[in-house]
């Protein structure tokens, strides 16, 4: 089967979420790289938040506005040092009302 | 900040940290719990089903004020490929008790009033606090905590982690392993809300009376994953989890994924209508007994997701997380009432305890279902349910063919897809891990 439902916006799901954003101080960051590597590249694919993205010289960025601290890069890419994880600062980040 | 010590402090405010406080402030101990969130619940997603046997060992009578959605009187399970379902169904009235045995809630609701019951046993509950490291002395033995809020480290005898799947201080400290790709499941979810009556409706229920659905097959794409569909009173809750490793080898997208089992022809009926109101995503630990870390050591005890007490093969979660906050409280009670030290020595106990109940008991029943599934997952999840949904299909359509045809091409489907040999490996093996 293929996934029949190609078009998904992640952004309109993430807008129904409540959020505090601290602002200029991103949680998550991504080692410089030329290349990615498969698990950097698959964060692309795999974030839920779709956070990932790849720039136009096909390395990745990330921006952790909509993160949802799931912890799914973490588990793919610190072990590698790609990425720095941490958790926002106390009572940032995203905000569940039903969770 | 604090400059007073306490006799444990508790990191975490989901269901482990919870009863664990409660557990231990009811007992008067000096507790201080603290939160990263901004209430005990902001930062928590679960399905969520509650077991309520193991929440009235903490509070007997948790159904007099809890926030409960539904009792579940009905359970069940579908196997899907891409147009069907086949199924199986159990509902009982039995299951209307006095003291009904499960039920769906709302954690961040849940959480909040969890959390009022910690604090109105005594201890000191402390939000928008995100502890960055475990405080050492020279012998390596756990004395406090440093957080982010200004002031030096606070200190207890005893720190109880219940920081959850993705918990980074016990890993950073060096008491467990990082969860790996092929020990945790990523599920997202999204809540819809219906009116109640229309919910009671959709799914044949009469007041409080919820039903569950559990789901595999081809949504899944192959990998190791399950859907879930929980009828709370005014929402429904549904998501979709994999493994993380299945994840990066395919390159699906949980969303997509999401969308899929949303838009099935046996689910979209279900949902239509609803107005969305949030989407979370969460790890969920998937290891079984084999990825259990070490349980305590001097100064610390672990619980819940951070110890990877979560049975996958049963879908039980939070009953774990909260029977382990509850023996690491009462372990750490009787050694502090015997004014012993927090020794790995005396910590121990909470593993016996441990060993001793239903939780390391079932996990440990289950050892080998995680390898067994995640290394088969093409059959189990994609194969399986295409070959039983074709059989099921040819069972119940009428159209001419001698039965005797039927059923001869419904095995000759069988052998040509997993053959002989595979079919009965398959069952052996799963038998031998469910033993």
């Amino acid at each position: 089967m293929t996934i029949a439902v190609k078009d998904v916006r992640v952004e309109d799901k993430l807008f129904q979420n409540r959020y505090l954003v601290d602002v200029g101080r991103p949680h998550i960051t991504v080692r410089p790289h030329e290349t990615p590597s498969p698990n950097l590249l698959a964060l692309t694919k795999v974030c839920p938040a779709k956070c990932y993205e790849q720039n136009d010289k096909g390395q990745v960025e990330i921006t952790a506005d909509g993160c949802m601290e799931c912890g799914t890069c973490r588990v793919l890419c610190e072990a590698s040092g790609e990425i720095e994880w941490n958790y926002p600062r106390g009572g940032f980040g995203v905000l569940f009302k039903f969770g | 900040m604090i400059e007073e010590k306490f006799d444990a402090i508790v990191i975490g405010a989901g269901m482990s940290g919870n009863a664990a406080a409660y557990t231990l402030a009811n007992r008067g101990l000096k507790v201080l719990q603290l939160e990263r969130g901004e209430y005990a619940g902001s930062k928590n997603v679960q399905g969520a089903i509650m077991y309520a046997s193991m929440l009235e060992k903490i509070i007997p009578d948790f159904r007099e004020d809890a926030p409960l959605e539904r009792h579940l009187v009905e359970q069940r399970f579908w196997m899907m490929d891409d147009t069907s379902h086949t199924g199986m169904h159990y509902r009982s009235s039995d299951f209307n008790e006095e003291k009904p045995n499960r039920y769906t809630i709302i954690r961040a609701q849940f959480d909040k009033w969890f959390s009022s019951k910690v604090r109105e046993a005594g201890a000191t509950v402390l939000c928008e606090t995100t502890v960055t490291e475990l405080a050492r002395d020279t012998n390596g033995k756990v004395i406090g905590v440093h957080t982010d809020r200004r002031g030096g480290a606070i200190f207890s005898d005893v720190v109880v982690l219940a920081e959850g799947v993705n918990g980074l201080l016990g890993t950073r400290a060096g008491l467990r392993d990082m969860p790996r790709p092929e020990t945790v499941a990523l599920a997202v979810k999204e809540i819809h809300f219906l009116p109640e009556e229309v919910i009671c409706q959709r799914f044949g229920l009469t007041g409080n009376e919820g039903c569950v659905i559990e789901a595999a097959g081809t949504f899944s794409q192959g990998m190791t994953g399950l859907a879930f569909l929980y009828t709370n009173r005014e929402s429904i809750s549904l998501g979709v989890g994999c493994l993380v490793s299945d994840y990066a080898r395919t390159m699906e997208s949980p969303y997509a994924l999401l969308e899929e089992f949303k838009s099935h022809p046996s689910v979209k009926p279900l949902l239509a209508d609803s107005e969305v109101k949030e989407y979370a995503a969460h790890l969920i630990p998937e290891g079984g007994y084999k990825a259990i870390p070490q349980l305590f050591g001097d100064g610390w005890v672990v619980v819940g997701d951070a110890a990877q007490l979560n049975n996958a093969v049963h879908r039980e979660g939070s009953n774990l997380a909260m029977t382990s906050g509850r023996l690491a409280a009462e372990a750490i009670f009787q050694v502090k009432s015997r004014k012993d030290p927090m020794s790995a020595e005396n910590l121990a106990l909470y593993g016996k305890m441990l060993e001793e109940s239903f939780v390391m008991k079932d996990l440990k029943k289950h050892k080998d279902m995680p390898a067994l599934l995640h290394t088969n997952s093409q059959n189990f999840f994609m194969t399986y349910p295409q070959l039983i949904s074709a059989a099921a299909q040819s069972f119940v359509r009428v159209d001419g063919t001698p039965k005797i045809d039927k059923e001869r091409a419904t095995m000759a489907q069988f052998v040509k897809n997993r053959s002989r040999w595979g079919m009965v490996s398959d069952a052996v093996r799963l038998a031998f891990a469910w033993r």
